[in-house]
Parts: structure tokens; C-alpha cells; sequence
């Protein structure tokens, strides 16, 4: 008895007593050296990553914002934003005070309430459950040598893995986010599958809640080694808000001999209001080399959030025989952006690389895909198949697709299909004849057009996919 | 043909006798305009429980767009007159609350949607008309077993439920594919616009007998056909010849054949000479 009541009381105290000091954790805002040394000091950093940091900061203050997508961004002062997660400011304190928008969306969307609210940023115990439910996972994955971490421990605790490997897909000098983001990380994930293991669950669907406050300058790198396969889930279908307007992100794959990855992502982050006032802009550089012969490497994206999106998922196809895909569909609502696509470089011997592209455009938005399929003069016999489709649903917005081929071996073979269709008013009427309404019939045909894509996903995101299409799309016809 | 006249006459004269079911539908001077053109001027009908009543007339009658009012097809505007099904106010409602008041549309050119299985259009359209009669969703079981039933019906091959809505189906498939649906839904009024086109005889035999055997006592059909040809398979009640907007002349099946033999060309000149 006793025992039960001093349990109790420990407990107690331990859930009260558990503060954090982040409050302070504020680096000013502007972004220098100092900045950057200030960063890898919080996190403890070797100095090897701090000096590849600076390295990548400086050639930073080098470049420039690309200017050649099919985008307007506004002008972004780079010296006005806090470079370190700042916590959060005005958190709400229960659901109550949540956008009561917000929190219809999550409904619709079926989340459930402990992860409603910590999507919604409230500090809650229910948390406690996802860690418990982690910790069993992780013992599972640790059997089979299996590292899943933060890419903060990754450093700490497999820093030989992240040096070799860091880099060597997006270099610092890739392009104008990728080096921002080298220079500024602030943590993201790790995984790391070792010779013949075959990942016996879908990686980071239990951490969605985990996975909130890295957002900002994320970074993820996944090693699969020779004969072994993964599946991986990035992000989110709630519809994420966030005060840092800016990321960055950056996502390194290499895929070794006969190993496999697939790459899943729903990407919801805040697109801003109607007037296309606030939301956040998305510029990541994802990349994957299969690097070994037989690899295999398979994107599959759902973006409907960000107003602003910039994102081109890509492949190296290094090994012999090695094979890439590239499934997304891409929608933009109102005013939002979205110049999204991916590349696919033939290196090896008898690769092979597939395309589809599905983008949904309503409102008065904007979505490009933007392409780049290149066989090296050494790619005997690659193979390419493209099919880009764009669906507009309205007549205010805009579908563009720029195909880029650069082809310099004979032996190649590459193809490129693109349709555009706008959705049809008979095939709504004939939905509503039969008693689904025009909001339910533009999400059953969105999602019909969009089924090849959404096939890709795995089942229980995809289920969410389907949905967030539909509310995506509401009130865009008719 | 004495007998036809007759018949003819009797509807005309007394619209009660033999009719016993509770009026469906009541049709009162109704105008519709497409594209800012009237095409129906002035149409009357009155359609009760247990009842198949043919629509007949030359193109450009006004049978379709009848058939899109009634739905409420947004490309048709009513301008006069009024519409009531079991007494509440058509023209009030939107598509889908008619559909799900027990409409139902047999389309003339059935649309293709791209990616929508048969099964899930299917249980979408089932659960919505269930929420709007305030019932329950259909369970998986329930509703595998309904599919099957009814595609034995209009002998459909599970093939075809499993393809995306009339997704490559030939003419015939789409129009049984209407039936089947029809069969699903299970409506109290289906109007089936010009179903016999483009069906060889096995598929209209097979649509027909579809049709009779979803007929109740407590049901409706009103059939639009351009030829006497599907009245041989669905034997109609009433039949109504549509001629510039307005039902001009009424009968029995007698009228259908008539209307066979000699054309609409007599018709025409009867209602130049009423004006």
C-alpha cells in the first residue's frame, strides 16, 4: 500500500517536475559563423561536422535563390529568421483554444485526440503512450542491428556511418537550400538497414508525433546495405502549422547491391488562408543513389500543403541493372505554388527509371512538373518511361509541365506521355444523380485519377491520402 | 385502331380509371429552357404507384431534357410550373436529394470516371442515400452480398463490377452497368432515357427484364424511347407522345404501335390544326 502511494506520488511529481529549460534556448535571429558554431555547440557536435558546416555556410553566402522554376516567391530575408527550433510562442493550452478549422480537418480526417492535440502543439502526458509504443519498437529493430534515430544521436552515437556517408548523395554545393540547410540542420533522422535485412515494419509511421518540432532545417539519411530493404514514412496527413515560415529540408538515400527502398511522403504543411496570405515554403532537395548493382529506389509523394512547394525527389542510377520510381501526385488550392517533379540520372548498364506524375491543380493556383531525365554517354540500354497528367479543376489555374531529356547513348530508350483534362461536369452530375454530392464526387474523382499513386503508398497512409485529397479539393467546384 | 381511340380517349377523358396507386410524380405546366431556349412549353403528367408510362416523340421533342429536369441537371433552367414527387417540391431539391429521394436516371450516354472502381462508386451511393434516409453505413457483407444479387439480374460478369466506372465498357455494358445500379439503388421512380440505343436484342432483352423484375406495386418507370421496339420487352402502361415541349396525345401501348406505322408526321398536323 505504502508502496502504491510513494509509486504515486513519484510519478506525480516526475510528470509535474519534468520541465524543460527551452525557454532559454534562443539563438537571435541572422544567420553568420557564429550563428553556425552556436548551433553545432548546442548539439554537442564533433568538430569534423562543424567544420563541413562552415564550409557549406560559407559557400552559401556564395550563391543565389534559384530563379528558374515556375514560381513567384517572395523576396525571403534570410537574416530575419532564427536559425535554431525556437519553442514554440502562445502554444495553446487545451483544444478549446485550437482553430476550430483546424480541428474539423482533424476530425474529418479520423486522428485521434491524444495526437490531435499534440498536433496542435498542447503539452500533454498522452504523449507518454507513442514513447512506450516506441521503445518496444525499438528493441524489435536493435534485434535485427537495425539503427532508427534521431540524426542529433546519429552523430553521437554512429559518427563514422554519418561521415561516410553525409554528403555524398547532396553535396554542400548542390544548390542554394542544400547548402543553407548543411550550414543550419537542426536534427531529422537517421536509419540505417545492415547486409541482408529486410525491415520487418514501415519506419516512422508510430513517430508522427515525435517528428513535429524538426521541421524547420530537417535532415534524413538513409543507408540500406547490400541485399537488404526498407520502407520509409515521411510526414504527415494533418495539416501542420508552423511559425517558421522557411524549410529547408534535405533527405540522402543510398540504396547498396540488391537492396531496396521505398520512400513515402505526404507533405501537408500549412498552405496558407484563402487569400493565400501565411503559409510555409517547402524547398528540399531529396535524393537517392542506388550505388550498388540490382538496387532499386521508389518515391512515392503526396503534396498538398505549403504555398509554396519546390521539390524534386531524384535518382542516381549508379549500379548496373539498377531500376528508380518516381510516383507523385501534387495539388495545389487557391493560391498555392507547386513546382515539383523529380531527375533521373542513368549511370549504370541496363537501367531503368519510371515516371508517373499526377498534378491537380484548383482555385487559382499553380503546378508545374518539371522533369530532367539524363542517360550518360556510358547507360547502355536505359530505359525511361515519363506520364505526366495534369487535372484542373476550374478555370483560374494553371498545369505546366517541362520535360527535359538529355539522352547520349543510341541505345536508349525514353518516353514521355502527358494528358491535361479538366474534371467534367457530366461526370459530377452523374456522381450527384446517383446521391453523392459535388464535394464527395470531385473527391471520388480525384482520387480515382489519382489511384496509380495513392496504390504506392502503404495502406493505412494511403486510406489518410484519399481523404486529404478530398478535403484538399473542398469547395474548389461548383 | 377504333380501339386505339378508344383506349386513347379514356385516358384522356377520366386519368383516374385504373389507376389505383398514390400519385409519385405531378408534372403541372412546366417550363425549361436550355441555353436560353424553351424546349419543354407547358408539360402535364401525373405518374402514381405501380405505373410504366412511355414517353414517345420526334427528336428534338424535349424527352431528354424532361428526363434532366426532373433530375435537376443545373444545365436546364425551369422557368415556369412546378414539379412535386409524394408531394414535397422537386424543383427545391438538389440532385443528389432527389437522387436520394428515389430518383433514379438511367443515362442515355452513361459517363466514364477514370480510376473509380464499380464497388466503391457502388457503396458510396449506397451510403449516402442510408445517411440521408438516416440509416446506418451498409456492412462489407451486406453489401457484397446486394452486388451480387443484383448483378445476377442484369448477368454481369464480375469483371465489370471490378473496372472503374464504364471505363472501356461497350455500349451495351454501359447500359446494363445503368441497370445494374438502378438495381441497387433500388428507386421509386427511375426515368430510363433512351436505354434501347445502340443495344443488339440480346442486350435489350437482358436490360428489359431487368427493368420488369425490379416493377412493384409501389414503384415507377417512366420509359423514354424513340422506337416501339423496348415496349415490346417493357410493357407500358400509358403512353405519351412528347411533341414541342408538351405531351400532345395519351394512350395505351395501342398508341406505340400506332405511333410505329404511321410516324409522328399525323401528330404534328393535329397540333397545327388545334392552334
Amino acid at each position: 500500500m505504502a508502496e502504491d502511494i510513494l509509486h504515486e506520488v513519484t510519478q506525480a511529481d516526475y510528470k509535474y517536475g519534468f520541465t524543460t529549460d527551452i525557454e532559454t534556448d534562443i539563438i537571435p535571429i541572422g544567420l553568420n559563423e557564429d550563428v553556425v558554431r552556436l548551433i553545432s555547440a548546442k548539439k554537442n557536435e564533433p568538430d569534423w561536422l562543424l567544420e563541413y558546416r562552415l564550409k557549406a555556410y560559407r559557400h552559401w553566402t556564395t550563391m543565389k535563390m534559384p530563379e528558374w522554376a515556375q514560381l513567384k516567391i517572395p523576396e525571403i530575408n534570410y537574416q530575419n529568421i532564427s536559425y535554431y527550433a525556437a519553442p514554440r510562442k502562445n502554444a495553446p493550452k487545451n483544444l478549446d483554444e485550437v482553430d476550430p478549422e483546424l480541428l474539423n480537418t482533424f476530425n474529418k480526417l479520423g486522428i485521434p485526440l491524444e495526437e490531435q492535440m499534440a498536433l496542435s502543439g498542447i503539452a500533454v502526458d498522452a504523449v507518454m503512450d507513442s514513447v512506450s509504443v516506441k521503445t518496444t519498437f525499438k528493441e524489435t529493430l536493435a534485434e535485427k542491428g537495425i539503427i532508427f534515430c534521431s540524426f542529433s544521436e546519429a552523430v553521437e552515437h554512429h559518427p563514422d556511418l554519418v561521415r561516410k556517408y553525409m554528403g555524398s548523395v547532396v553535396p554542400h554545393t548542390d544548390n542554394f537550400y542544400a547548402a543553407l540547410n548543411t550550414a543550419v540542420f537542426s536534427d531529422g533522422s537517421f536509419v540505417y538497414i545492415p547486409k541482408g535485412v529486410r525491415c520487418p515494419m514501415e519506419l516512422s509511421t508510430y513517430f508522427r508525433i515525435n517528428a513535429i518540432n524538426t521541421g524547420q532545417f530537417e535532415r534524413t539519411l538513409i543507408i540500406a546495405d547490400e541485399d537488404s530493404y526498407v520502407s520509409y514514412l515521411e510526414g504527415c496527413t494533418a495539416p501542420m502549422r508552423d511559425e517558421n515560415q522557411l524549410h529547408a529540408a534535405i533527405v540522402e538515400i543510398v540504396v547498396q547491391k540488391n537492396a531496396e527502398v521505398k520512400y513515402s511522403t505526404v507533405q501537408n504543411w500549412y498552405p496558407g488562408d484563402k487569400e493565400g496570405k501565411g503559409g510555409v515554403y517547402n524547398f528540399v532537395t531529396k535524393r537517392g543513389l542506388c550505388k550498388g548493382d540490382n538496387s532499386k529506389l521508389s518515391w512515392t509523394q503526396v503534396e498538398t500543403g505549403s504555398a509554396i512547394t519546390w521539390k524534386y525527389p531524384s535518382c542516381i542510377l549508379q549500379g548496373d541493372n539498377s531500376s528508380a520510381e518516381f510516383y507523385s501526385v501534387a495539388v495545389t488550392n487557391h493560391h498555392q505554388q507547386a513546382d515539383t517533379g523529380t531527375k533521373m540520372i542513368h549511370l549504370g548498364k541496363n537501367t531503368s527509371s519510371h515516371i508517373l506524375s499526377k498534378g491537380i491543380s484548383a482555385g487559382v493556383s499553380n503546378n508545374s512538373y518539371r522533369g530532367l531525365v539524363r542517360v550518360a554517354a556510358n547507360a547502355e540500354n536505359a530505359r525511361n518511361f515519363s506520364q505526366c497528367d495534369s487535372l484542373l479543376l476550374g478555370d483560374k489555374c494553371g498545369a505546366h509541365t517541362f520535360p527535359y531529356m538529355e539522352v547520349n547513348n543510341d541505345s536508349a530508350i525514353v518516353e514521355h506521355e502527358a494528358t491535361t483534362s479538366k474534371i467534367n461536369e457530366d461526370q459530377i452530375f452523374y456522381c450527384n444523380q446517383r446521391g453523392i454530392s459535388t464535394e464527395d464526387a470531385v473527391g471520388l474523382i480525384v482520387n480515382g485519377y489519382a489511384k496509380e499513386v495513392i496504390n504506392q503508398l502503404p495502406m493505412e497512409f494511403a486510406v489518410e491520402a484519399q481523404k486529404l485529397l478530398q478535403i484538399t479539393l473542398e469547395g474548389s467546384v461548383g | 385502331m377504333n380501339t386505339t381511340n378508344n383506349n386513347q380517349s379514356q385516358a384522356q377523358t377520366s386519368p383516374l380509371l385504373g389507376r389505383t396507386g398514390e400519385p409519385l410524380l405531378t408534372i403541372k405546366n412546366l417550363h425549361a429552357n436550355v441555353n436560353g431556349k424553351e424546349i419543354l412549353k407547358g408539360l402535364d403528367l401525373t405518374v402514381r404507384q405501380g405505373e410504366i408510362h412511355a414517353i414517345m416523340g420526334p427528336n428534338g421533342a424535349g424527352k431528354s431534357t424532361l428526363a434532366s429536369v426532373l433530375t435537376g441537371n443545373p444545365a436546364f433552367e425551369v422557368t415556369h410550373g412546378s414539379v412535386t414527387f409524394y408531394g414535397k417540391d422537386l424543383l427545391e431539391l438538389s440532385p443528389e436529394q432527389r437522387a436520394n429521394e428515389g430518383i433514379f436516371l438511367s443515362f442515355q450516354y452513361p459517363v466514364e470516371i477514370p480510376g473509380v472502381s464499380m464497388v466503391n462508386f457502388m457503396r458510396t451511393a449506397i451510403n449516402e442515400q442510408r445517411k440521408y434516409r438516416g440509416l446506418d453505413q451498409i456492412s462489407a457483407t451486406d453489401f457484397l452480398r446486394l452486388m451480387r444479387e443484383k448483378k445476377e439480374l442484369v448477368e454481369m460478369d464480375n469483371k465489370l463490377a471490378n473496372r472503374s466506372v464504364n471505363e472501356g465498357f461497350s455500349g451495351g455494358e454501359k447500359k446494363r452497368n445503368e441497370i445494374f445500379q438502378m438495381a441497387m439503388l433500388d428507386p421509386s421512380l427511375s426515368i430510363l432515357d433512351e436505354t434501347d440505343s445502340g443495344l443488339d436484342i440480346d442486350a435489350l432483352r437482358i436490360v428489359a427484364n431487368g427493368v420488369n423484375k425490379l416493377k412493384r406495386p409501389d414503384n415507377a418507370s417512366i420509359v423514354i424511347t424513340h422506337y416501339q421496339r423496348l415496349l415490346d420487352y417493357i410493357i407500358p402502361d400509358f403512353v405519351h407522345v412528347l411533341y414541342d415541349g408538351k405531351i400532345v396525345k395519351s394512350g395505351t401501348k395501342d398508341l406505340a404501335f400506332e405511333l410505329e406505322e404511321r410516324g409522328y408526321d399525323w401528330i404534328k398536323q393535329e397540333v397545327e390544326e388545334t392552334r
